[in-house]
């Protein structure tokens, strides 16, 4: 991560020097989640208070969970959790494989596109800001 | 942390329907204080890692090690109702992380290119970017101060701009100025689709 643990080793680092676990670890080394796609504006909401010891969930799972007791899109549980967005889509995988949480992909058109009423909502939703 | 919870149980209601605008412009043209400005929680940062196989464009024959880059992306969030939330993404300041940039811009509504008169040639790769993709796109020209004003005119001549994109003059600290470029890209948002829904039935 940084030099400076190579030459200071009993130092203790602060959050500048980065993360002390590798977000690889975080996933146990898989690069994409087992489903969904998850973009960064996929909202989550998670479908139980709260989860116990189940077997094969991390620490960062739990914490998916309980930030998810409200609205949250991908992109806020990355920055909420300080992990990357490619961590992040990792563990969403797997809490949606155990339904823990529930995802709504943004709404689109085929064309990958919101539809005209949501253009009119946006504009009203702004000016009643 | 704040784990905060909701009066509302979990998986009752149906997602509210998730947006995005993005915010692109140079370095430091005040991409993420036109964020602060009308987002509803402090702008929030959110990193891509990538590694060479995501790089692409690094020669990296011969580096025995695996090399990482961090992607950092600012945005804000605004609530516009119970099932509307809209989302503001900073783009990627370097031109190398287009990839990002296609994955930011799948599904956005339209993008503001926010320019800065002095150094006005920092906004060409962006304005490129979402001309190449038929995003729909306005200029916004943050008025520094001490900065020499110019005519909407003149900047849009600068840019080489076709001339329906608007240009807008903002200040991008005051709320209701980023609202008042919002609203004018949705509008031309939707007069584009409507022109190209025209277009497609001629």
């Amino acid at each position: 991560m940084t030099g400076q643990g190579e030459l200071a080793e009993h130092e203790w680092v602060d959050d500048h020097a980065g993360p002390v676990v590798r977000p690889y670890a975080v996933t146990g080394g898989r690069a994409r989640p087992v489903t969904g796609t998850f973009d960064l504006i996929s909202l989550v909401t998670a479908t139980r208070a709260e989860v116990g010891s189940e077997s094969g969930l991390g620490p960062e799972h739990v914490a998916i969970v309980g930030l998810c007791q409200r609205i949250q899109s991908v992109a806020e549980i990355a920055a909420h959790l300080d992990l990357p967005v490619g961590t992040v889509r990792v563990l969403l995988g797997d809490l949606a494989a155990r339904s823990l949480v529930q995802v709504r992909e943004p709404r689109a058109t085929p064309a990958g596109l919101p539809d005209d009423s949501v253009f009119e909502a946006v504009i009203n939703g702004l000016r009643a800001l | 942390m704040d784990y905060g919870r909701s009066e509302r149980p979990a998986g009752a209601a149906p997602l509210p329907t998730a947006i995005k605008i993005l915010i692109a412009g140079g370095f430091g043209v005040g991409k993420t204080t036109l964020v602060g400005a009308v987002s509803e929680t402090r702008p929030l940062r959110t990193e891509e890692v990538l590694t060479e196989t995501g790089v692409g464009i690094d020669d990296l024959s011969g580096v025995e090690e695996k090399t990482t880059t961090t992607v950092a992306m600012d945005f804000g969030r605004i609530t516009l109702s119970d099932d509307l939330v809209l989302y503001l993404f900073g783009t990627p300041g370097q031109d190398r992380f287009w990839f990002v940039w296609d994955e930011l811009a799948l599904g956005a509504i339209g993008a503001v290119v926010l320019a800065d008169t002095r150094r006005l040639a920092d906004c060409f790769p962006s304005i490129d970017y979402f001309e190449g993709r038929g995003t729909p796109f306005v200029v916004a020209v943050n008025c520094f101060e001490g900065a020499k004003q110019y005519r909407l005119d003149e900047v849009q001549g600068a840019l080489d701009l076709d001339p329906d994109v608007p240009v807008v003059l903002c200040d991008a600290r005051e709320r209701e100025s980023v609202k008042e470029v919002l609203i004018t890209l949705l509008e031309y948002a939707m007069k584009l689709r409507e022109e190209r829904r025209r277009a497609a039935a001629d």
